[in-house]
Parts: C-alpha cells; sequence; structure tokens
C-alpha cells in the first residue's frame, strides 16, 4: 500500500536529528511568570485575580471570555504581581497576569474521573471547557467549540495529528514515543463523544519508532488505527491531512467537521486526557527547544508562562549570538526579535539560526519557473496571487482563489527568484478579510 | 532595549536552488551539444559561440547601464540567450548578424519589454527569426569549412530535412548519422546524442520536467505517422527517425520550448503547450515553404501562453465544496 499524502508539498531539510534523541525533561520555571490572556482564537479570558493575591497551581486565574474563549490556569503557586501589557510570540503586546512564583507548588485539588464510563457527553464537554484546553498545535482553536459541531451524529473520524511535519520540531515524536498511552487515552475520551466516529493516529513515516509503539498500544482497540503517511510538509495540514487520510477535501469556507473529520493535535489530546480523566488543567506543554545556535537541544515539558529565555539557557544556552529566533517551526513559526516573551499553550518549539537564510537572500525577477504552482497544496497559482497582491488588485485576487490559501509557506521556501510569495499572499489574504468585515 | 533579533514573515527556510543557479545548469546542460558543434564544424563555429554569447552578456550590461538598472548579467540569463542563439546559428555564418541578433534578442525581445521573466517569446528564437527573415541567404547556408568534421550530402549539399523535402529522400546520409551528429545544420543542433545527454541533466537537477518536451515530441510524431498514413507514403521508419533526429526538434523540445518565461506556469497548460508545439511543428515542416518549423512553432506558442494559462489555471483544493448546512 501506498503511503498517504496529498498533491503538492516540499522536503525541506528536517532538523530533527538535533533534539529527536533528547527525552522530554521537566523544567521548573525559575523566575516571574507570564500569562497572557489571550493564548487562544476568540474572546480574551478575563482576569479573576487582582494585584497581590495568592495563586495556587491549577488555579484558574482567568475566566473565559466568551463561548468561543478558553480559561487561563496559574501553573505554579505565587503571588500576582500585576495585570499589564507584555510582549507575546506573535509579537504583539497582550494584557498578561503576572505571577511570582513562590517555589512551592502548593496546588488547587484536581477531581479526577473515576471511570470514562460513568461520564456523560456534557460532563466531557464542561471538563474540556473548563480545563482551558484549546488547538496545542499552533492554532489555539477552544478545543470544547471544535468538539461541538452541529451534527454531532455526521463525525466519522477524529484525527490526531501526529505528523509533526515541521522542521526541526520534535515535541510530538517525544510525546508518542514517551506518552503515548496519554495519546491513547484521550482519543478514546474524544471517541466517547462521537459514537459513530473512528480515530486515527496520523504519523509521518520518518518516526517509525513511534508508528509501531501506537501500532502496539492501539492493537486491541476497534476504533483505533494508526496511519503512515509520507513524510512531506505540510503533511500535517488540517486540509492536507484529511485528504490524505480520508480522501475528502475541505475549502477555506468549511470546517472539518462539514465532511465528517475532527483533527486534533498530539499535544491537545493529551491535554483532553489529563481534563478529562485527572482533572487537570491546561499548566504545561512539551517544547523543543533547538536549532543551529541552541548549544544542546532538547525537549522540555514547560509550564506555561515561563520566560523563554529560562529555557534557552536550560539548553546551555547560544553558542553565539543567533540571528534569528523562532516561536513554533521554520515554515510557519513566527520570529521573534526578542527572547523575553512567555510560552503559551500554542509554543511547540523555541527555534534558533545562526544565519537567517531569509535576509540573506536576494529578490530577483520572477521567471514563471512554476515550481511554486507545482508544490502549492491549494491548488493555486501563488506567483499570480502575489503579483495581484503586490499590484493591491482585490478582484483579481480572490478571482484565482486567493482566499484558498492555507499561508504554509511551500511557495516562499521554493521560489528559485527568492521572491516572498506567501508573505505577499498572506497581507493580501488580511486586506480582504478586513474589507470583507467592514461588508 | 538590548540587542533584537531578525524578524521575517514564514517561511524561515528557503530552498538552496536559485534563478542563478538554474541558469548556470542551462548553461552546463547545453556544453555537450555546444562542445560537439565545435567539433563538427571547426574554428568559426567556437568563434561564433563565443562572439554571441559576449555579445548577448555586453547588451545586457549596456542597457542596464544606460537605463540606471542594477547589473544583472550575474543573474546568467544573457549567457543562456546568447548561447543559445549561437546554437541556431549556421557554422560559416559572418560574426556580425549573431552581433545584430544578440541586441535584438537582449534589447528589443527581453528588455524593453521589462527584462528577466517578462518577454513574451524566447529572446534566442526571436532573434533567429529576425535574422532568418532579414537575411535569408546566410542563415540558411549550411555549407561547411574545409576539415570539418560534418558530412555534407554528395547529392544535395543540403541539410538531411531540406533534402527530404526537395528530393524526397535522405541521400547518402544515414540516420544513424543524425543521431550521432555529424551532419550539417546549426551548431548546437544536430546531434541528438549531446542534446540528450543535456536533458538529463536538466531532468536530474530538476531544472525542467517531462510534460512540455514529451507532449510536443509524442504529439509531432503521432501527427506524422497520421501524414505518412495519410499521404500513401505508408510507415517508413527512416522518415519518421529522419524528423526526430532532424532541423531543431530536439534543441527547441528539450532547451527552448521549456523556456520558463515563455510557457506556461500551469502543469496542464504545459500539457497543452506542448501539444500545440507538435502540432504547428508539424504543420509547417509538412506543408511549409520551409523544411525547419521547430523556431516558429516555439514563437508562436509563446505568444498563446497567456491565454493557455487562462484556460488550465488549477482548480482550487476543495473548491466547490459544499458546508454542512445542518
Amino acid at each position: 500500500m501506498g503511503l498517504l499524502t496529498f498533491k503538492g508539498g516540499i522536503h525541506p531539510y528536517e532538523g530533527k536529528e538535533l533534539s529527536k534523541d533528547q527525552p522530554i525533561e521537566t523544567y521548573t520555571p525559575k523566575g516571574e511568570m507570564v500569562f497572557p490572556l489571550s493564548q487562544h482564537i476568540g474572546a480574551p479570558a478575563k482576569p479573576l485575580v487582582k494585584k497581590g493575591d495568592r495563586v495556587l497551581k491549577g488555579q484558574v486565574i482567568a475566566e473565559a471570555g466568551g463561548f468561543v474563549s478558553a480559561p487561563i490556569h496559574s501553573s505554579v503557586s505565587g503571588t500576582v504581581k500585576g495585570i499589564e501589557s507584555r510582549l507575546t510570540a506573535t509579537g504583539t503586546m497582550a494584557n498578561a497576569i503576572i505571577v511570582e512564583n513562590d517555589q512551592q507548588y502548593e496546588e488547587v485539588e484536581y477531581h479526577p474521573a473515576s471511570s470514562l464510563g460513568e461520564l456523560s457527553k456534557e460532563e466531557i464537554l464542561k471538563r474540556i471547557q473548563d480545563g482551558g484546553v484549546v488547538g496545542m498545535g499552533g492554532a489555539g482553536f477552544p478545543t470544547h467549540v471544535k468538539l461541538s459541531p452541529k451534527n454531532p451524529e455526521s463525525i466519522e473520524y477524529i484525527l490526531v495529528n501526529g505528523a509533526e511535519c515541521e522542521p526541526y520540531l520534535t515535541s510530538d515524536y517525544r510525546r508518542l514515543l514517551e506518552y503515548g498511552e496519554q495519546v491513547v487515552e484521550g482519543l478514546k475520551v474524544m471517541l466517547a463523544l462521537f459514537d459513530k466516529a473512528k480515530g486515527y493516529i496520523c504519523i509521518e513515516d520518518n518516526k517509525p519508532d513511534c508508528i509501531k509503539k501506537m501500532e502496539d498500544l492501539v492493537r486491541d482497540i476497534p476504533r483505533i488505527e494508526v496511519k503512515t503517511l509520507m513524510t512531506k510538509y505540510p503533511q500535517g495540514g488540517e486540509r492536507t491531512l484529511i485528504y490524505a487520510t480520508t480522501g475528502r477535501e475541505i475549502n477555506s469556507s468549511m470546517l472539518p467537521a462539514d465532511v465528517g473529520c475532527i483533527v486534533d493535535n498530539v499535544e491537545t489530546v493529551t491535554s483532553i486526557y489529563r481534563a478529562v480523566m485527572l482533572g487537570k488543567p491546561v499548566m504545561e506543554r512539551t517544547v523543543t527547544v533547538t536549532g543551529d545556535a541552541v548549544s544542546h537541544p532538547k525537549n522540555f515539558m514547560a509550564s506555561i508562562g515561563t520566560n523563554m529565555r529560562e529555557l534557552v539557557d536550560a539548553a546551555g544556552g547560544f553558542k553565539s549570538t543567533p540571528d534569528k529566533i523562532i516561536s513554533g517551526g521554520p515554515m510557519m513559526g513566527f520570529s521573534m526579535y526578542q527572547l523575553d516573551v512567555p510560552c503559551t499553550k500554542t509554543t511547540s518549539a523555541i527555534l534558533s539560526f545562526l544565519k537567517d537564510e531569509v535576509s540573506n537572500a536576494h529578490e530577483t525577477a520572477c521567471i514563471n519557473c512554476g515550481r511554486c504552482v507545482t508544490v502549492c497544496p491549494g491548488h493555486v497559482v501563488p506567483a499570480r496571487l502575489a503579483t495581484f497582491a503586490q499590484h493591491g488588485d482585490m478582484e483579481k485576487f480572490q478571482q484565482y482563489d486567493g482566499m484558498e490559501c492555507c499561508e504554509c509557506g511551500c511557495c516562499s521556501y521554493i521560489c528559485p527568484a527568492k521572491r516572498p510569495l506567501t508573505q505577499s499572499i498572506k497581507s493580501m489574504r488580511k486586506m480582504v478579510l478586513a474589507s470583507r468585515k467592514r461588508g | 532595549m538590548n540587542e533584537m533579533y531578525n524578524v521575517s514573515s514564514n517561511p524561515h527556510v528557503r530552498d538552496k536552488m536559485s534563478t542563478n543557479r538554474l541558469m548556470q545548469l542551462v548553461v552546463i546542460a547545453l556544453l555537450p551539444a555546444t562542445v560537439f558543434g565545435i567539433w563538427n564544424f571547426g574554428i568559426h563555429a567556437l568563434l561564433v559561440v563565443v562572439v554571441t554569447v559576449a555579445a548577448s552578456v555586453f547588451f545586457e550590461w549596456l542597457y542596464d547601464h544606460f537605463m540606471h538598472k542594477s547589473n544583472t548579467i550575474t543573474d546568467f540569463s544573457a549567457v543562456v540567450t546568447g548561447l543559445l542563439l549561437a546554437l541556431n546559428m549556421p557554422p560559416e555564418i559572418p560574426l556580425w548578424m549573431p552581433v545584430l541578433g544578440s541586441a535584438f534578442a537582449i534589447i528589443v525581445v527581453k528588455q524593453l519589454f521589462g527584462g528577466l521573466g517578462q518577454n513574451f517569446m524566447n529572446p534566442a528564437l526571436a532573434a533567429r527569426c529576425f535574422l532568418l527573415i532579414s537575411f535569408a541567404g546566410s542563415m540558411t547556408d549550411f555549407s561547411v569549412a574545409k576539415g570539418a568534421h560534418a558530412v555534407v550530402d554528395s547529392v544535395s549539399g543540403a541539410t538531411p530535412l531540406a533534402a527530404m523535402k526537395e528530393y524526397g529522400g535522405l541521400g547518402d546520409i544515414h540516420v544513424s548519422q543524425m543521431f550521432i551528429g555529424n551532419i550539417q545544420g546549426t551548431i548546437g543542433e544536430t546531434s541528438v546524442i549531446a542534446i540528450l545527454i543535456g536533458a538529463v541533466i536538466l531532468l536530474a537537477f530538476k531544472v525542467i520536467n517531462l510534460r512540455i518536451p514529451l507532449m510536443y515530441i509524442g504529439t509531432f510524431t503521432v501527427f506524422v505517422c497520421i501524414y505518412m498514413v495519410a499521404s500513401g507514403m505508408g510507415f517508413d521508419w527512416n522518415y519518421l527517425a529522419a524528423h526526430l533526429c532532424g532541423g531543431g526538434l530536439m534543441l527547441g523540445a528539450w532547451f527552448m520550448a521549456t523556456d520558463y518565461v515563455t510557457s506556461p506556469i500551469t502543469q496542464k497548460g504545459q500539457l497543452v503547450f506542448g501539444f500545440v508545439l507538435g502540432i504547428l511543428t508539424a504543420i509547417f515542416r509538412l506543408f511549409g515553404g520551409s523544411a525547419e518549423g521547430v523556431s516558429y512553432a516555439i514563437i508562436i506558442s509563446n505568444l498563446l501562453v497567456p491565454l493557455i494559462e487562462k484556460v488550465t489555471l488549477p482548480t482550487a483544493f476543495g473548491k466547490g465544496g459544499k458546508k454542512n448546512e445542518k
């Protein structure tokens, strides 16, 4: 049988060997903890604490600001120093609750479930919502919303995204290898919500040890299967993953649920397990600290709110000053102008490069080579879209399906003329969305 | 503020391939045909190659200089244009003609329309056709110098394709000679084997894909076969092989039809483009006044590219999908 895949995509240098053999190391934060109120898509959370309050580990410090929102929990015990605007990984300022860590790690009392069978669907969703679980692969969409589709009976597949197609990242890899049982338990919780659904754990074939381990774990579970994907970026993109495993296509105006699918990242599924079965909210996640600028690339179990600088120091610091630091992977991550930024629920990696390939690349004219068209998983014509974007031609841009771009970055990566195609298209998409909002 | 790191939009990594590396690879892939041409036709062919390439690069520099544009000769595209033009010249051409051709290719066809990436026709072929129209005599004089390796047909003294058209046969030239290339023709077009070695280089380094060349040669083959049967001559291996190995077909299909700028960007469009090329080449060769048809077929197809692209836009992923209404 051929490997599951999609049409298009690229094969960048993987760089996973830097950190893949480093077991997940729990990092105990030292300095102040910063909890941005917006770690998810949707309304920011509303603070429940004020300056001077003592908080415990696991305590809700901000409640959801609406249905499409998620609460924030403290990952340490200590004193609230204040609520102020702080820089986040995406480069924007956001209100954040600052907690002085007292190093006591005094915890609230958790309420584990005795068994999955005795929880109703409503109770499961309530636990996920109260646990502050959001899409931890990067998007940060509140999970309880995703798990409440309009038509729950139509859900046929729950896809656990373990593709980890972003180069350099090894957090999902280590998660599957070391905590695969939790992923399976989390998937069981999700399957309990959708009676007709099958669970697929989707892993790229560059992680044979994970595939083997997960296959062993699910051998006797009839509703769960492991699916092996071809190693190719962006195999782990929501649309490409659904296509590769089920043959179904969704466009930008559709949700996975429209074709009977729900996709969640390995990290998210683990958090679902912890929130539902252990009663523990999202307080930690795996973070890969890697790149050629880091002395000892590592995988950490990091508390949400930890300053990224602490994690880099824990990985031996920088060999020499990096040119570029990225939150996330090299294809879709955010470059950061400074390192004093908190880890949030969506921080999968801190990647640093000694040399910045992008600023060293010299842009030349498009030669119409068609490479961007060949690699585009959205089957659009990036070179033309970028030109329309640069000309500000909104009409043509939409006519050529510019809104179907998923901003995966393949076109910019492959372009021999080093044109910033993704960047142009991305900006234009934002403008179109803004103009639609204006009506 | 302490020190700041670089910031840019994603992605943060880039493929190693660049425009000038692509152009350099094309030059390398053209070397077997170039070297063979020089061996085949002698020292004047070498002069033509050197002068044409130098002239193309010079005109590129000249235009940049006078238009106060940044210097673009380092992207190697002028070298490629010059070399392709040289390979399309008869071996004994007076040297000023390819120089004039270079000026036409670089300044008129390429730079006046906006430079690299903006030309609507293959500059080298447009220049060749310009020279063909202006100096038909010199451009179709394929006599070779004394002592050159090229074998001349003792009957007609013409290139194999012209001989077939005029006299209905190859004379004493054998098809295997056409494959190897020690026959008359332009400097770079005669050796099929040297061109195929170059094509393998282009394919190995993923400079080109098979869509255009295979569709082009395939369509042409089918058309010629149909013609042979329909015209009552019957299926003739020699005739077909001579058409495939003769003239500019191989050089055109692998090196000039695949020019990025003047071929469609869409994958389906590339197939259509190859199909149109095959049909046009066959029509020009079989029914036209001249024995050759590749150059005109390519530049005419170049003009069709915007139209072809327009009708072959790919369907966006998931387009037409329905939202779940319930």
